[in-house]
């Protein structure tokens, strides 16, 4: 009995303790978006985000998703909690085995676009985000990383 | 996702009560298009309260909106824009040039009646 109470308050200390985890939103149709966005949106309020940064994080997670929907058909939307020097944020992490970007800096630039877009997608997000990252090889893919770091 | 779309008088009014999908964003604009001409309404009011998130593509289906009512002439009034979502849109550079916005439905209304009132 002793054990059992033991094993169930333990229970709880880990649980109350468990920092949110990654979340994985695979991306293959438009109704994908909503949920990475949603996801994202929840993880980042959990992490303590203001109202402001929630609506930013939920709208980069957006246009990233719909990146990956238009360019390369299906990927992946990774979602995760970081620390850093006391800091904590969150990292959008979005992967697709598409053809990849030939010229990551021309894509960079706004108002530059492939796909009939807006051409507005990466450095807007860039602006909405603290960090950001691409790493594409033509042929093979692309990875986009972007962390926003939560104000206190 | 059914966005709803009524009839007041000369105006229609869609709100917008839920995160929509690119698909269900398209059905609309449609379905809005569809009743401007059915209707012979001279003002449609967009009711976006509801949205946490406008992107690229939700802006640019709006804006396609408001120019295609235009050129059946009638007026297009973006209402209930959030401040978070105004905040976020303009530093994504993006942009509702030629739309009307009010703060919210009543004020919608209102922009619309002093429109009317003008000789």
């Amino acid at each position: 009995m002793k054990l059992a109470r033991f094993l169930l308050w333990e229970w709880r200390v880990v649980n109350s303790m468990a920092p949110p985890c990654q979340v994985r939103v695979p991306i293959a149709s438009d109704g994908d978006i909503i949920v990475a966005r949603q996801k994202g949106r929840a993880l980042a309020s959990e992490l303590g985000f203001s109202s402001t940064d929630l609506v930013r994080i939920a709208t980069a997670i957006s246009e990233l998703a719909r990146n990956v929907l238009s360019y390369a058909a299906r990927g992946e939307i990774r979602l995760e909690p970081v620390n850093c020097r006391n800091r904590s944020g969150i990292a959008i992490v979005a992967s697709d085995a598409g053809p990849g970007i030939a010229d990551v800096e021309q894509a960079m630039q706004d108002a530059f676009s492939t796909s009939g877009g807006l051409g507005l997608g990466l450095p807007g997000v860039r602006r909405l985000m603290d960090e950001f990252k691409i790493e594409s090889t033509v042929g093979q893919g692309t990875t986009v990383s972007a962390t926003k770091w939560c104000r206190r | 996702m059914m966005v709803p779309i009524l009839k007041q008088g000369h105006f229609l009014i869609a709100t917008i009560m839920a995160a929509l999908s690119d698909e269900d964003m398209r059905q609309f604009r449609e379905a809005l298009l569809d009743r401007v001409v059915t209707s012979r309404a001279s003002a449609v009011i967009i009711d976006v309260m509801a949205m946490d998130v406008l992107d690229s593509f939700a802006t640019r289906t709006l804006r396609e909106i408001a120019y295609m009512t235009k050129l059946r002439g009638a007026r297009t009034v973006l209402v209930g824009v959030q401040p978070e979502v105004a905040l976020t849109m303009v530093q994504l550079g993006l942009h509702l040039e030629g739309v009307a916005t009010a703060l919210d439905l009543e004020e919608g209304l209102a922009y619309l009646d002093r429109l009317n009132r003008r000789p």
